[in-house]
């Protein structure tokens, strides 16, 4: 596949950026989760 | 305001420690799934089963990946507006809209990012440079800006009611300033006289099997944005709660104070 | 009393203060001017700085805006006065009018210079094709620029104000927004004074542009100003 480089690049910057994204917010959850009773999380 | 009593949240020392169940529930586990399904989808056809196009070669690939990120960062940007609106004009005004409003422009914001990067990279195989000045790529740097204001005012501090009016005003003038500065843009390089370096107009004739790979994008990141938008909804729920609680917390103190002293002083 | 005439009243107050403190005479104004030299150190050659001196006309302008509104607004919040406004039941429309129309003054005075400015330091002159014309599109587009630009520098300026980091928040929060005025007015001046053989009759759509930006701010900012400053 011609321009390779460019191509798979922009694959990954997507999904490296999107998986980052995603996995801070995860980790930011669970730490949250662990100071607040289950009571009060309106989710569950 | 949601108040937790802190009582609640201290563990007795003769308790284990107890798993606290965090943002997930089926319903995400769910949405994560069909997200992960259909990721694995687009890539399968975006850099495997799909064609090379016929002027564009390999690089419209990379389109299968950069039009839906900059088309949900539009979504996400909308619901920003409607639920900043929603926000103001309705009698509760629930801090929820609020949450909606902030989670769906960080979102929205990371989108535009990613749009423009990797458009860039779109650019400098199709036109030969990473950058142009055309009307789309003008307004959208504009756009991640504007944002990115956005964003920081929701960090101005105060109370949540404060942020949130605060924010929802700015959110509905960022929407009616985009089309502002949209038109003005267009009208800006439509005037251009000089010559051109290539083919401003990114959109490709697309037919069958490359519309369906777009297709199968555009709904893997719509799963992605729903997925990310319950953890952050709730995440952000939850850091109202925990500044509330330590509100309250400073508050019992100081009125323990108080009452120390005047005990001290009978 | 009307609002309008609060208004007035609120922009006498505003320019009053201007007129005893001078703030805006002794630092801004020379700040602009400066702005001017510099760039033409930055843009060392004389044809470059005849194409683009129309544009580095309003870019100084956007810039001295962003003091001219913390120099606005921290004459309200260094007293609480802009509360104390509030607590006194004056309408926020009336605030914003009145913040936005001295803003407007002190804006046109600049820009005015600024247009000097760019006469003497980049030598600049009218259309010679229908100089009267050119006139007209200059003061017009002058009018209407200032207009939208006073409407967002108030709007955002009520936004910011009073808070930590409200400082370094405006720029951030202006800039993007203005950047239609900021084409349009550089636009239409291109036309009025003729560069690259621009003539007058392309600068009118700008105008229109520019007339529509501050009719939009004008109502949008006199309608959210009131929240936005209602804590």
């Amino acid at each position: 596949m011609e321009d390779a480089g460019f191509i798979f690049g922009s694959y990954f910057l997507t999904f490296a950026t999107v998986g980052l994204f995603a996995w801070r917010t995860i980790r930011s959850g669970r730490k949250l989760a662990d100071q607040i009773p289950d009571e009060d999380k309106y989710w569950l | 305001m949601t108040t937790i009593d802190p009582a609640r949240t201290e563990l007795q020392p003769s308790e284990p420690p107890l798993p606290r169940r965090s943002t997930g529930t089926r319903v995400t586990r769910a949405v994560g799934i069909a997200c992960l399904v259909a990721m694995a989808w687009l890539v399968a056809f975006g850099l495997g089963f799909s064609p090379a196009d016929r002027d564009q070669k390999e690089s419209v690939r990379i389109l299968y990946v950069h039009v839906p990120t900059i088309w949900l960062a539009y979504l996400a940007f909308v619901v920003t507006a409607v639920s900043s609106g929603l926000y103001l004009f309705t009698k509760k005004q629930s801090l929820g809209w609020d949450r909606v409003a902030g989670a769906s422009a960080e979102i929205g914001v990371a989108f535009v990012a990613v749009t423009l990067a990797v458009g860039s990279m779109w650019g400098r195989l199709t036109w030969g440079v990473f950058w142009q000045w055309d009307a789309r790529l003008t307004t959208t740097a504009l756009l991640f800006a504007t944002y990115i204001g956005y964003l920081a005012v929701r960090r101005l501090g105060g109370s949540h009611q404060q942020r949130a009016k605060r924010s929802a005003v700015l959110g509905m003038i960022a929407v009616m300033e985009i089309p502002l500065v949209h038109f003005s843009v267009k009208m800006w390089r439509s005037l251009h006289q000089e010559a051109t370096v290539a083919n401003l107009d990114g959109d490709t004739k697309m037919d069958g099997i490359m519309l369906f790979s777009l297709f199968v994008g555009v709904i893997a990141f719509t799963f992605l944005y729903v997925w990310l938008m319950l953890h952050r909804t709730r995440a952000m729920a939850m850091e109202d709660m925990l500044e509330d609680r330590g509100l309250d917390d400073a508050l019992v103190a100081r009125r323990a104070e108080a009452a120390a002293q005047q005990n001290g002083a009978q | 009393m009307s609002t309008w005439r609060v208004a007035r009243l609120i922009a006498a107050k505003d320019l009053r203060v201007e007129r005893r403190s001078k703030i805006v005479t002794n630092q801004v104004l020379p700040f602009a001017g400066i702005t001017m030299v510099s760039f033409a150190f930055a843009l060392d050659k004389q044809n470059v700085l005849d194409t683009v001196a129309p544009g580095l006309i309003w870019l100084a302008t956007t810039f001295s805006l962003l003091i001219l509104v913390q120099r606005s607004f921290s004459i309200e919040t260094d007293d609480g006065a802009l509360d104390a406004m509030r607590v006194a039941g004056i309408d926020t429309r009336a605030i914003f009018l009145g913040k936005a129309m001295a803003l407007a003054v002190q804006l046109l005075v600049l820009e005015i210079l600024l247009l000097f400015a760019a006469v003497v330091l980049y030598g600049e002159a009218i259309q010679s094709s229908g100089p009267v014309l050119a006139v007209v599109l200059l003061v017009t587009t002058l009018i209407s620029a200032t207009c939208g630009l006073a409407a967002v520098g108030t709007l955002y300026g009520g936004l910011a104000a009073g808070f930590k980091g409200s400082e370094t928040l405006l720029p951030l929060l202006t800039l993007p927004a203005v950047a239609p005025v900021l084409i349009g007015a550089t636009k239409a001046v291109e036309s009025a004074v003729g560069t690259a053989g621009a003539v007058v009759s392309e600068g009118w759509q700008w105008v229109g542009l520019l007339v529509v930006f501050a009719v939009a701010f004008g109502i949008g900012g006199s309608l959210a100003f009131g929240p936005l400053i209602d804590e």
